[in-house]
C-alpha cells in the first residue's frame, strides 16, 4: 500500500465546518451539538445515532428485516449471499413479518434502554414492500409512541410514497443516491423495474436519477429530514460524488454519508467478482473533507446489515432472532428509556462543557497542526475499552478548533482468550496506521511496545474519561514535546478499512 | 401456465409476488411457487412477464417446458 506523508503542520483552510468553529461547536457535520440547529431540526436529530454523531454515543437502532424485495439491482449488492457472520447493508439472517417485527421491537426496547429509533431497510428496498413496511410502522407506532420511525430507500418508489411516509410520521428518510449523471449510473446498476419494465443502461440510471431527486425534492419541502447515503466506488464514482453532493445540498438534504464500497470476492457481488476495489480510509477522508462545506457530513456509519441492533459499533441481533423473539414475554416500559434519556442529555452537556474548557490556550499553541489519533470505547463517550477487546477504534482528528470525529475502523479483537495474536497485531495496527496514538483503557505492555515501533503511541492514562476532553488534554501536551523535540512527527500510513466478515 | 420458478434459486424476496396480475404466486413451504393453472405469462397484461422482469436472480423464473405455452 502506497504511504502518505502527513505534514504534523498543515495549512487547513479557513471557512467550513469546524475552523470557524464558535462556542458549543467542535465542528459541524453530523457533530452538531445544540446550538448549532435550529431547535425543531436539533429536537429531530438529538437522540437519533445515525443522524447525530453525538447521539451514536449513547443511543441504539435498530432494523427490523420486513422489506425482502427489491426494484433494482446494483453492483455492489448480491442478494443471494447471507451468512451470519457477515456485516454489510443487504443482507439479514431471517426475514420478519410486520407482527413479529412489531414484538422484536417491544423485546428489544425492554432489554436495551438506549434503543430510540426503529429503521426499515431492506434487506431489499423498504418501499418496494409498501404494504409490509407501513403496516410495521402502524404497528409499532400503537405498541411503542416514543419509538422515532426511519426508512432508508434507493429512491426509485420514492415520489409514489412521500405523502404515506408523511401520514406514518416518518420524520428521517435516508435515500442511496451514487448518481447524477446516467452515465456513471450505468456503471453501477444494471437494471431497475420500473412501471411494470425492466430498464437498463442509460435508461435505467436516468429514470433511476429523475426519480430520487424527485423524491428528495418532495421530502424536503415537506420538512422531512432527509440523509443521503453514497458509496464511493473508485473510478466509477469518486469524482462525481461532489456533484451529487452538491445536488443533493441544494435540494435541501440534511446529511450526506458517503460509505466506503464494500467489495470482498467471497461477497459475490459484481464489483466483488470483478475486482473494482474500495477506497482506503485516507480516499474516503479526502473525499469527504472536500464535500464538507456547509453541508453536514456523516462519518460515523457502520454501514448496519438490514436487522441489525444495538449501538452502531455492536451488533446484538443474535440476542433477538425469531425463535427467541416469538418465546419472550414483553414488558413495555416506556420510562426507563426516558429516565435514560434525561441521564444522557446530562452527561452530554457535561463532556461539551469539559471540551470547552480545556480548549483555552489551543488555538495558539496548535497553530495549523493536524493529528489523527484511535480511541478504544463500548460507547457513552468515554475511553472505557480494552485494546485487545476493541472490535473498532474511533478516529478523531485534532486541530486548534479541538477533537472532531471522522472516521472508525473495524478490527479483530487482538486479544483471543487471554492471548495476544500476533497477525492479528498487525491487521490492527494497518487499520490505524494514520493515527499519532491510540487511547485505551487499558493495554498489555507487548502490543504497547509494537505499537510504539509503529509509532503509534498507546496512551492509557485517560481510561474511562470522555473522549474528546482528554484528546484536547493529550493533544496540548503532544504539541509540546514536538516543539522540545521529545517527540517526532512521523510517516504515516493510509488506513486500510476492513473489508471481510465482521466476528463478533 | 408455463412459468416456473426453480426453488434452489429462489431467495424468498417475494418480489414476484406482488408484481404477479393474475395472484398465480404464492409462498409455499418457504420458497414461491407459480400456480400453473392462473399463469397466463402476463399475456393481456403486460409485454414481459412480470416475475421475470422483477428477480433480481438470474435464470430463476423459467419456462416450464413440461408444459404448453398459454394460448389467450
Amino acid at each position: 500500500m502506497q504511504a502518505r506523508i502527513i505534514p504534523i503542520f498543515e495549512h487547513k483552510p479557513v471557512g467550513g465546518c469546524g475552523a470557524t468553529g464558535g462556542a458549543g461547536k467542535s465542528s459541524c457535520g453530523s457533530a452538531a451539538g445544540k446550538g448549532d440547529l435550529p431547535p425543531e431540526v436539533w429536537e429531530k436529530v438529538k437522540n437519533h445515532p445515525c443522524y447525530s454523531e453525538q447521539a451514536h454515543h449513547h443511543f441504539a437502532r435498530m432494523h427490523v428485516a420486513v422489506a425482502p424485495a427489491c426494484n433494482i439491482q446494483c453492483h455492489y449488492c448480491n442478494r443471494k449471499y447471507d451468512c451470519s457472520n457477515e456485516s454489510r447493508p443487504g443482507v439479514v439472517s431471517e426475514k420478519l413479518t410486520p407482527e413479529l417485527a412489531a414484538k422484536k421491537v417491544l423485546a428489544v426496547a425492554a432489554e436495551i434502554p438506549q434503543l430510540t429509533v426503529v429503521g426499515i431497510a431492506g434487506p431489499g428496498d423498504a418501499l418496494a414492500n409498501p404494504e409490509k413496511t407501513f403496516k410495521t410502522f402502524q404497528l409499532i407506532q400503537s405498541s411503542a409512541p416514543d419509538i422515532r420511525l426511519c426508512l432508508s430507500t434507493n429512491g426509485l418508489a420514492l415520489p409514489d410514497y412521500v405523502q404515506t411516509i408523511q401520514d406514518f410520521n416518518v420524520d428521517h428518510v435516508t435515500i442511496t443516491i451514487n448518481m447524477t449523471d446516467p452515465e456513471v449510473g450505468e456503471r453501477i446498476y444494471p437494471w431497475i423495474f420500473y412501471k411494470h419494465k425492466r430498464w437498463t443502461g442509460r435508461d435505467a440510471a436516468k429514470i433511476l436519477a429523475e426519480r430520487q431527486m424527485e423524491g428528495l425534492e418532495m421530502l424536503t419541502a415537506k420538512g422531512i429530514l432527509v440523509k443521503v447515503n453514497s458509496v464511493m466506488i473508485p473510478g466509477v464514482n469518486d469524482d462525481h460524488l461532489v456533484a451529487v453532493n452538491q445536488a443533493v445540498k441544494s435540494r435541501g438534504a440534511f446529511l450526506h454519508n458517503i460509505m466506503p464500497l464494500i467489495s470482498e470476492p467471497e461477497h459475490g457481488t459484481h464489483y466483488g467478482l470483478t475486482g473494482q476495489r474500495g477506497p482506503s480510509a485516507q480516499e474516503l477522508k479526502a473525499l469527504q473533507d472536500k464535500c464538507e462545506g456547509d453541508m453536514n457530513l456523516m462519518r460515523h456509519c457502520r454501514q448496519c446489515r438490514a436487522d441489525a441492533v444495538g449501538l452502531l459499533g455492536e451488533d446484538r441481533s443474535q440476542e433477538f432472532t425469531t425463535d427467541k423473539v416469538a418465546a419472550m414475554e414483553v414488558n413495555y416500559d416506556a420510562d426507563a428509556r426516558k429516565a435514560y434519556q434525561a441521564f444522557v442529555e446530562k452527561e452530554r452537556e457535561d463532556q461539551q462543557a469539559a471540551m470547552q474548557a480545556e480548549l483555552a490556550g489551543l488555538a495558539e499553541e496548535a497553530g495549523h497542526a493536524n493529528v489523527l489519533v484511535a480511541v478504544a470505547t463500548k460507547g457513552s463517550g468515554r475511553i472505557n475499552e480494552h485494546f485487545g477487546h476493541a472490535g473498532e477504534f474511533q478516529v478523531f482528528e485534532l486541530t486548534a478548533a479541538g477533537a472532531k470525529f471522522v472516521g472508525h475502523r473495524r478490527v479483530d479483537h487482538y486479544c483471543q482468550g487471554g492471548y495476544g495474536e500476533e497477525e492479528t497485531l498487525e491487521t490492527v495496527i494497518s487499520a490505524i496506521n494514520d493515527c499519532a496514538a491510540v487511547f485505551v483503557a487499558k493495554i498489555g505492555l507487548c502490543p504497547k511496545k509494537d505499537l510504539e515501533q509503529a509509532g503509534i503511541e498507546a496512551v492509557e492514562e485517560y481510561a474511562h474519561q470522555y473522549i474528546e476532553q482528554s484528546l484536547v488534554a493529550w493533544f496540548k501536551g503532544y504539541l509540546a514535546r514536538l516543539r522540545s523535540g521529545e517527540a517526532v512527527a512521523v510517516e504515516r500510513g493510509q488506513g486500510s478499512l476492513r473489508q471481510g466478515a465482521f466476528v463478533a | 401456465m408455463p412459468y416456473k420458478i426453480v426453488a434452489e434459486e429462489c431467495t424468498n424476496c417475494a418480489a414476484c409476488e406482488t408484481e404477479c396480475p393474475n395472484d398465480a404466486i404464492l409462498e409455499k413451504k418457504g420458497t414461491f411457487v407459480i400456480l400453473a393453472d392462473k399463469c397466463t405469462e402476463c399475456v393481456g397484461h403486460y409485454d414481459d412477464a412480470q416475475c421475470v422482469e422483477v428477480c433480481p436472480i438470474p435464470d430463476c423464473v423459467v419456462i416450464d417446458e413440461r408444459l404448453p405455452r398459454y394460448a389467450a
